[in-house]
């Protein structure tokens, strides 16, 4: 099975490489663009693992090692299952 | 009294710091190797700047898993001393022994230059040879120095007089410009409850020479070296 996890700050994190993609945008003209955060993406390739099993082992992973959970949250998906 | 100084695989400081406690200031001092799980009994560890592996993931949450810093940690939890410069006390934050986190310089600028901070606190084991509001030159060398942490933890560590350095102007003024990488409440140096755990951005080990420009750094060893000789004579 295959695994996203999305890592990105927290809302109430300031995201200043994200600012700069949003200034970056906005110098080319792009001015929709209200908002820009910048994030991690991880691809994790789990051996004989149950979706249940998943479920328990992707978030503690994610709050372990993958984000800094002072700073930083996390989503996740199943990409590909077995 | 002996001085541990951690080597990870991306340290570059270890040999600075080693050379200027055995040295400069002239203590027993040896190098900790991150596969040991040994601490040669010192008594104080010191954990170096660098980029301890690569800085891959966050700066020092690699580190955190390697099997000296388990006994790194339970050193500290002991009350052993336990001194993190630069990607040390990134790594301190990473581990959980200092309260908050690293993001990167406001500008997003590597910053390598002299800066000043001020003392903020000098009832502490790490800086008591000072005074307070002392301003100390020392060089900053790092990315991820912008410190954050929620406000009610902010509130804490004020209330502790857990802040031990804060980024101030040649004359000891705490002002936005002189905090040159963002960092909440211009903090430099932080230290946890207990006061046996410190962590600061600037490198004192590359300003205890003259010949190196400044001799400040010098204070925080020499403070070190002041409460854990004094430890040991009562000891005996």
């Amino acid at each position: 099975m295959k695994v996203r996890i999305l890592v990105s700050f927290k809302d109430s994190v300031l995201d200043p490489q994200g600012q700069t993609v949003k200034n970056a945008l906005h110098t080319l003209g792009y001015r929709s663009v209200k908002e820009a955060r910048q994030g991690k993406v991880f691809e994790l390739e789990l051996d004989k693992v149950s979706e249940e099993e998943a479920r328990k082992l992707v978030p503690e992973i994610a709050r372990k090692v993958l984000a800094n959970p002072i700073i930083e949250k996390y989503t996740w998906q199943i990409i590909q299952d077995e | 009294m002996k001085f541990g100084v951690v080597m990870l695989p991306g340290s570059n400081c270890d040999h600075d710091t080693f050379h200027v406690l055995k040295n400069v200031i002239g203590r027993d001092t040896v190098f900790l190797w991150h596969k040991d799980h040994d601490l040669q009994g010192v008594d104080a560890v010191v954990l170096p700047g660098g980029f301890s592996y690569g800085d891959y993931l966050r700066s020092g949450a690699i580190a955190r898993f390697s099997p000296l810093m388990q006994e790194v940690k339970a050193f500290a939890r002991r009350g052993g001393h336990v001194l993190g410069i630069c990607n040390g006390f990134q790594i301190l934050l990473e581990l959980g022994l200092l309260p908050g986190a690293m993001l990167r310089n406001k500008d997003l600028k590597f910053l390598c230059q002299f800066i000043h901070v001020r003392i903020e606190n000098n009832r502490t084991d790490f800086t008591r040879a000072g005074k307070k509001g002392q301003v100390l030159r020392i060089p900053i060398a790092h990315f991820d120095g912008n410190y954050y942490a929620p406000d009610k933890v902010i509130e804490d560590i004020r209330a502790n007089k857990q802040i031990v350095f804060r980024y101030c102007d040649a004359d000891g003024k705490v002002t936005d410009e002189a905090n040159v990488n963002g960092s909440m409440d211009g903090i430099a140096g932080l230290m946890n409850a207990r006061g046996n755990v410190m962590g600061l951005m600037p490198h004192p080990e590359r300003a205890s020479e003259a010949l190196l420009g400044s001799e400040d750094g010098q204070v925080i060893f020499r403070s070190l070296i002041e409460v854990l000789e004094h430890k040991g004579r009562k000891a005996r």
